[in-house]
């Protein structure tokens, strides 16, 4: 039996975002992952690929769904795998970013996945370590994973992501989700329009090849997938709209709402959902609702980065 | 054949491997009467068409259908960890209870054991079958692992540098096998 090497297709020792990826890595993350989506499906799921390697996610901001996500797919594989969460970390003792994971280095991990609120921390670690950095997700900037876990339930659905029409509704500005969605469908393929209130559209987000529109209806008038984000509760304090009742009746998607979208749309939401507010639980449980099929997604995803990151030749490509 | 000067000497042509498939099947039929419990799991990629194909032998030597599978031994492999290209990981796909079943490995090439090994370790993933045997095509030595086959279709005697491919219809190629030195690139 001959091996396809993918290596050529590989190089990259981190992920960071979706903006640094070309269609074809992308692709390959997600014919990968989709390969590895049986094995959860399995009595016995686990596979030996990953014994040895040593996985640690390191969590500045509280997160359920995607740190397990991650541990889970890391165990899949069977790495070791070690969670810190700052809360019971040297980091309430002052010690900075680059401190703490420079003293992780100093164990040997082969990957560290991080989520931090500053935008560009896991750029800057995955200059300083050895070790695969994966960004779990940082400020306002990418959710690699996410937007991957995204794709890969789109493209599930409707077989091809080329020639749909995207519609991401809810708070743009400060969504990362939002943004590594955007990079990613636009290079894969379809077309994507942001819906929101012009507060919470950031100046100049045409130039990214995306549609803006601030009417719910026009904005999801004949779209294939509606995504729903979540409102941040604590942007309330910051008056970008003037109350969550009276973004619920603008911005919210219901039933109703949804009757403007291309037939059996998908409806997605990254979550955690705040239903009522930007999604009604009707459509959030509804036929097209493929909100808990992300979620499985996520885990094949991320099986599927974590494999891609461990192993292969990278040359010249390590710092 | 092949893009260079380097010769492509054929080991087996289309109507030797049809031979090499029915005799094997045969083998099986007589170690099996009625093949019952009998599953054929072929790997990647391959082994998969030779699996089915020896299916078809034996449904017609036996007359009741054989279940077949596919396994990807990608993610068993043991050499990930030493710096080697992450291979591309396909699907693996038995839609039937590997338990107290009566599964027989299918591969083109029988080289190191490693592959067979990998196979093995993927396939007890699944159940605990009542036996395993191993059937390959080509058995061209050099064994790195305490492994053998049970039902081979020709043995080849090979240096470790050379390479035995294997071309078949289901890939869009003619049947054959070939055995071919350092260097030899195949025309696409």
């Amino acid at each position: 039996m001959s091996f396809n090497a993918s290596a050529k297709l590989w190089q990259k020792k981190d992920l960071l975002g979706i903006k640094d990826l070309s269609a074809q890595e992308i692709g390959l993350i997600l014919e990968t992952a989709e390969s590895f989506k049986e094995i959860s499906t399995r009595e016995i799921k686990k596979v030996p690929t990953l014994r040895g390697k040593t996985v640690v996610t390191l969590f500045y901001e509280a997160s359920t769904r995607t740190r397990t996500s991650f541990e889970i797919a890391a165990k899949r594989l069977s790495a070791d795998t070690i969670n810190i969460s700052v809360s019971t970390s040297s980091v309430v003792k002052g010690e900075t970013l680059l401190d703490t994971a420079l003293n992780l280095q100093a164990m040997e991990p082969d990957i560290l996945i991080l989520r931090h609120n500053a935008s560009g921390a896991p750029n800057m670690l995955a200059k300083a370590l050895r070790a695969s950095v994966i960004n779990a997700g940082d400020g306002f900037r990418e959710h690699p994973t996410q937007a991957l876990l995204d794709m890969m339930t789109v493209r599930e659905k409707k077989g091809d992501l080329r020639g749909l029409l995207l519609a991401i509704v809810g708070d743009i500005a400060h969504s990362r989700v939002a943004r590594s969605n955007i990079y990613g469908f636009t290079k894969m393929g379809a077309r994507v329009r942001v819906v929101a209130p012009p507060t919470l559209i950031p100046r100049g987000i045409e130039s990214l090849g995306v549609e803006v529109c601030h009417h719910l209806l026009e904005g999801i008038r004949g779209a294939d997938v509606v995504m729903a984000l979540r409102i941040q509760k604590e942007r309330l304090q910051g008056a970008f709209f003037p109350s969550e009742r009276e973004y619920s009746r603008f911005f919210g998607l219901s039933r109703r709402v949804l009757e403007q979208a291309a037939p059996e749309a998908l409806v997605m939401h990254p979550g955690p959902m705040n239903r009522g507010v930007e999604i009604s639980p009707d459509v959030a449980d509804g036929p097209f609702s493929v909100i808990l099929d992300q979620v499985t997604n996520g885990v094949a995803v991320r099986m599927a980065v974590l494999y891609l990151l461990a192993g292969g030749i990278r040359g010249e490509d390590l710092h | 054949m092949s893009s260079d000067s380097l010769e492509a000497k054929l080991i087996m042509d289309a109507s030797g491997m049809r031979r090499a498939l029915r005799r094997m099947a045969n083998q099986m039929g007589e170690k099996h009467p009625g093949a019952k419990d009998l599953a054929l799991v072929g790997i990647r990629t391959n082994g998969i068409y030779l699996a089915k194909r020896l299916a078809r032998e034996m449904e017609a030597i036996e007359g009741i259908p054989v279940a077949t599978g596919v396994i990807d031994v990608t993610l068993y492999r043991d050499d990930l960890s030493r710096g080697r290209p992450n291979p591309l990981v396909k699907r693996t796909e038995i839609g039937f209870s590997v338990d107290d079943r009566k599964i027989v490995l299918v591969d083109d090439v029988l080289f190191t054991g490693r592959t067979t090994r990998a196979a093995l370790d993927a396939l007890m993933d699944f159940g605990r079958p009542a036996m395993v045997e191993l059937a390959v095509l080509v058995d061209r030595g050099h064994r790195e692992l305490p492994i053998r086959a049970d039902y081979v279709g020709i043995q080849v005697v090979t240096a470790k540098e050379e390479s035995v491919v294997v071309h078949m219809q289901e890939a869009g190629k003619e049947d054959e096998v070939l055995l071919v030195g350092p260097g030899w690139r195949e025309e696409t």
